[in-house]
């Protein structure tokens, strides 16, 4: 359908002043953005080389904390497990070795391509025992690979713990409410 | 007539004999309690069923008692008034479950009871949210060993004494008791008398919390994982109505389901972890025929009319020389199916009852340290360890005149007189083995011998083909038990890789269309048997009885 006479509106362009038509004005505000960043603070990093400073609150790979006899923490309680959306986490339970406690897992593996790093698992686990990290350039070749059993898990732990990336941030006490007093 | 008023709504009791936690369910409300249980001696000690209870005098007027009571102690009465929700019934529910909760370890995420435990329910819909003990809490060691199938998780106990009282009055072992007083005591076993009658398991039942945990399910999956269906033990006559608990096509837990025509409220060791069969890798997974003398794999697309036509050519040849031995295990529809099936393919057919196996005597609770029952039985475990022998002789006696026994199949296949044998089997390891080597050495010398079961065994290694089998957990039927009980049982799990039922096989074989519907087929041959038609109507959860 051809458009109307009556719709259509004619413009013109804006007729330019002396100072639009020399450029130069423009030219040289320009310049001086550029030589104001050249010479400012540099906000771009050198990735890989330099890795940047995020945020504890940051949800990267999981790990799995030790508690202070470098004994896995976790409970096998699958809260984790329960809560999490992303059904991720593979947890095998077993009668603990350890006398102050009764259950511990067997296997403990998370997907971490399934994983969608909403945190809800840390948000859910009543003793601490599983945190994410700010570990976040996470690659792999396999997706075995990407499979972190529990060994994986607490290597994350005694990494970011070493590197000093991600403090212990652990709050209840020993083993939480979930331990016995210790024999 | 009796009414009783709870929280201002007046219920109509009969003449029942209840006490006030009976009367509020019939009225919808729920009375917390922990030591009372149906089936067990009333105590009254734990204290968390304290309601205050007046009565309705004849003129109107409400007296209320000063002093709130313990409803499970308290008989119903006409006029009998009570208040769940009364300020001083609130205040009583919450002091017991503070009380309670005092030494109470509080380690849910490690028991196995958290998502099913009584003391988590109450504290959530009666308790405070916050303790106000600032003292260490007294947390006994847990026992070693009190028994074979049951742990004891001694700190977590509440002192309700339910196990205590079933060891006594309905095991009447008597094997566990209360050691101690007061803040010390606790549940234990007399030294070198484990708790290892064969109705142990039920304490971790009645246990309200996760004191009592079976070794069998311990930590083996969150009890909130576990989706539940109604089944039936298949372990032995008295045939228990039970839950299947179950998550991701594995049985993990069978649990006695409350049921008084048939067991009351437990079930038996020996029953409840006989299942692990169901899960067993070994069973067979897909149909095997006889190819140059070596059992190989088969597409049932292909075998099923293979086998079929071939029964039908020998039969052609003679009527009677076809027969199929119908087990015990099978459903009643599934024995009917296989009936039918036999007898449409030739009326002179032979169908014979499959072994029965029954083992020592049976076995009547409560009884006394040597083992000889004591007083009226509370709970018996019968000595044929198969569920549906009446069910399928019901279907023999219709549709062969007679119960021929194994026995006759065994020797009928001795003497050469069959040329084809249908064996069905599906027997749990538990009722041993069925059949004996001279048997086998008669049954083998039958030309087409088809096997259907669960399992490889000397016999199957014998046939011409093998189908598998599936187990109780997998299929949707009725099992009639020692009293004419006739009791439904549902599919849970998924029979294997080869996912069809013995009744569907025997349908496919008929050349019945579609998937087998065992309550249209129930409808059938209660139409077409007499004794079964009771079949035709619900069921419901607690089975109906035949005759
Ligand atoms: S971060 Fe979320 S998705 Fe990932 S494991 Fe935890 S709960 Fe599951
Ligand atoms: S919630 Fe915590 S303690 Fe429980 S299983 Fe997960 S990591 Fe272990
Ligand atoms: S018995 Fe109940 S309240 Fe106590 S630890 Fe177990 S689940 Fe928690
Ligand atoms: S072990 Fe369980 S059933 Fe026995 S007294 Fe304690 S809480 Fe009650
Ligand atoms: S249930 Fe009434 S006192 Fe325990």
């Amino acid at each position: 359908m051809p458009i109307a006479e009556k719709d259509v509106r004619w413009v013109s362009p804006t007729k330019l002043s002396l100072m639009d038509r020399l450029y130069l004005p423009s030219i040289f505000s320009g310049l001086g953005t550029t030589m104001k960043h050249a010479f400012s603070k540099k906000v771009t990093q050198q990735f890989p080389e330099e890795r940047p400073q995020l945020p504890q609150h940051y949800r990267g790979v999981h790990r799995l904390n030790r508690d202070e006899e470098g004994r896995v923490k976790c409970v096998a309680c699958y809260m984790c497990s329960t809560a999490c959306p992303a059904r991720c986490i593979d947890i095998v339970a077993a009668p603990s070795p350890w006398k102050d406690r009764e259950k511990y897992p067997e296997i403990f593996v998370i997907d971490e391509l399934r994983c969608i790093y909403c945190g809800m698992c840390e948000q859910a686990c009543p003793c601490d025992a599983i945190e994410l990290t700010t570990l976040f350039d996470l690659t792999g070749l396999s997706r075995e690979e990407m499979m972190f059993d529990k060994e994986k898990l607490l290597s994350v732990f005694d990494q970011t713990v070493k590197d000093g990336t991600d403090p212990v941030r652990t709050t209840s006490g020993k083993l939480s409410v979930a331990s016995e007093p210790k024999v | 007539m009796a009414t009783v008023h709870i929280n201002g709504a007046a219920v109509d009791i009969g003449d029942e004999k209840l006490n006030l936690v009976q009367a509020a369910k019939k009225a919808g409300v729920e009375i917390p309690s922990y030591c009372w249980h149906p089936a067990l001696s009333v105590v009254a000690s734990c204290r968390m069923c304290l309601v205050e209870v007046g009565e309705k005098k004849p003129d109107g007027t409400v007296a209320m008692q000063p002093r709130v009571v313990p409803a499970c102690q308290t008989p119903a009465k006409d006029g009998t008034v009570v208040n769940t929700i009364s300020e001083k019934s609130k205040y009583a529910q919450e002091r017991t479950l503070e009380s309670l909760l005092l030494n109470h370890p509080l380690d849910c995420p490690v028991c196995d009871k958290a998502g099913e435990c009584g003391l988590q329910d109450y504290t959530f819909r009666y308790g405070r949210a916050t303790t106000r003990m600032i003292e260490e809490k007294n947390t006994p060691p847990n026992k070693d060993y009190i028994g074979d199938n049951v742990t004891l998780f001694t700190d977590r106990c509440i002192m309700c004494s339910r196990c205590v009282r079933f060891t006594r009055e309905i095991s009447g072992t008597s094997e566990l008791q209360i050691l101690n007083r007061g803040h010390h005591a606790e549940i234990d076993i007399f030294p070198e008398e484990p708790l290892n009658n064969k109705l142990a398991t039920n304490v971790v039942d009645l246990c309200p919390v996760g004191a009592l945990c079976s070794k069998d399910f311990l930590y083996k999956q969150r009890v909130w994982f576990l989706k539940t269906q109604q089944s039936v033990c298949a372990d032995c006559s008295t045939g228990c109505s039970t839950h299947l608990d179950y998550n991701k096509d594995i049985v993990y837990r069978l649990r006695p389901r409350d049921n008084p025509q048939a067991q009351g409220h437990f079930m038996c060791d020996e029953g409840r972890l006989d299942y692990e069969y169901v899960n067993a890798k070994e069973r067979f997974q897909q149909p095997l025929a006889r190819v140059e003398g070596k059992l190989t794999p088969q597409a049932w697309e292909k075998l099923g009319p293979q086998i079929r036509s071939e029964l039908v050519g020998l039969a052609r040849k003679k009527g009677d020389a076809i027969g199929a031995v119908l087990s015990p295990f099978l459903t009643v529809e599934e024995a009917y199916l296989l009936a039918k099936l036999m007898k449409s393919i030739a009326p002179k057919a032979r169908l014979y009852l499959g072994y029965v196996p029954v083992r020592g005597k049976d076995d009547q609770y409560p009884q006394d340290r040597q083992g000889n029952p004591v007083g009226p039985a509370k709970f018996t475990i019968r000595a044929e360890k198969c569920p549906n022998r009446r069910g399928v002789e019901a279907v023999l006696r219709q549709l062969q005149g007679e119960v021929l026994p194994f026995e006759t199949a065994v020797r009928d296949a001795g003497n050469g007189t069959l040329q084809a044998l249908f064996v069905t089997a599906g027997y749990s390891p538990n009722a041993g083995q069925w059949y004996q080597t001279a048997q086998l050495e008669s049954l083998k010398k039958t030309p087409t011998l088809i096997v259907q079961d669960l399992m490889p065994s000397t016999l199957s290694a014998e046939a011409k083909y093998v189908i598998p089998a599936a187990t109780w957990a997998e299929k949707d039927g009725v099992f009639v038990n020692h009293a004419n009980l006739a009791q439904a049982i549902h599919w849970a799990v998924r029979p294997g890789w080869f996912g069809r039922t013995d009744g569907q096989v025997f349908a496919d074989l008929m050349e019945r269309r579609g998937l087998l519907n065992a309550e249209g087929l129930r409808k059938e041959l209660a139409a077409e048997i007499p004794a079964l038609a009771p079949l035709a109507g619900n069921l419901g959860e607690q089975g109906v009885k035949l005759r």
